[in-house]
């Protein structure tokens, strides 16, 4: 199953479209749980269990967001691609490696898309829900969740660097400069 | 029985799987087949291959299967080798 499935990856070049939405979606869920905890630390703090409940709720919803504006978007443009190589082949392809491949990889691409962002949150938000559980931190659970979501966007950034030959550290940097960025402006505004 | 030796196929396919990929995939469909692809003209989404097949037994309709599962259709049998080897011997008490 694995080999078929590396197989029609292969077919449609997919795994680097689903490198690039995992990496852009990721990069978006981690921003969006960023500017939530950043917002809750600006205006005083709030209850954990708070907290945990708006970030998951955030994070819900750009998963099933991401899916779903992937998936749509993929179908189609694999539909269209199919339908065009059917017309240069002058023969069905529905039963074909390449119609599994227009069936299939949408639902794959959709699944990396709108579950990127989910983990990212789950990373963010793990120290709130360490502090719930009574482990102690070094840091305010909301402190550390910020603290975390820096790290997720400069893993992401070197992530990135890496795949693109770039040097990894300025990659990571740049991807951690935004963060920083935002997280400035929500205090700013917040304050 | 006759068995098919050796195949030439005309095969038109689109540019995935490439070649090697191509003929991988029906070497690993068919064991025991020694499969040679060549590309012999590419427009913008389909390519022109001969497909070259040989064997003791070339199991023809799984080929052609195996072909059109790949989104690549049989446009002719260009040449074909076919043998017939002599029964077994049976033992004579």
């Amino acid at each position: 199953m694995f080999d078929q499935l590396r197989f029609l990856l292969q077919l449609t070049r997919a795994h680097k479209i689903a490198r690039r939405y995992f990496v852009t979606n990721g990069f978006d869920g981690a921003l969006t749980i960023l500017g939530l905890t950043m917002g809750f630390y600006a205006s005083g703090g709030v209850d954990i269990p708070v907290a945990i409940s708006a970030c998951l709720g955030a994070a819900i919803a750009l998963t099933v967001s991401g899916f779903a504006s992937a998936y749509v978007s993929e179908a189609a443009e694999r539909e269209q691609e199919l339908k065009e190589l059917e017309q240069a082949l002058v023969h069905d392809l529905e039963d074909t490696a390449h119609g599994r491949a227009a069936r299939l990889v949408p639902v794959l691409i959709g699944t990396v898309n709108g579950f990127a962002p989910f983990i990212m949150a789950l990373l963010i938000i793990t120290p709130l829900w360490l502090s719930e559980a009574g482990m102690a931190l070094p840091l305010a659970p909301l402190e550390a969740s910020i603290v975390v979501a820096f790290i997720t966007l400069f893993l992401l950034g070197a992530f990135i660097g890496t795949v693109s030959h770039r040097f990894w550290l300025w990659s990571g940097l740049r991807t951690l400069l935004i963060g920083l960025l935002t997280a400035g402006i929500i205090l700013i505004i917040g304050a | 029985m006759s068995s098919i030796k050796r195949i030439v196929l005309d095969v038109l396919k689109p540019h995935q799987p490439n070649a090697l990929d191509f003929a991988s995939a029906i070497a690993d469909q068919n064991p025991g087949c020694h499969v040679k692809v060549t590309v012999t003209e590419i427009d913008e989404k389909t390519e022109t291959t001969v497909v070259i097949i040989e064997s003791d037994d070339i199991p023809y309709q799984t080929i052609v299967e195996t072909i059109t599962g790949l989104g690549a259709s049989v446009h002719s049998i260009d040449e074909v080798e076919v043998g017939n080897l002599p029964p077994p011997e049976r033992n004579s008490r």
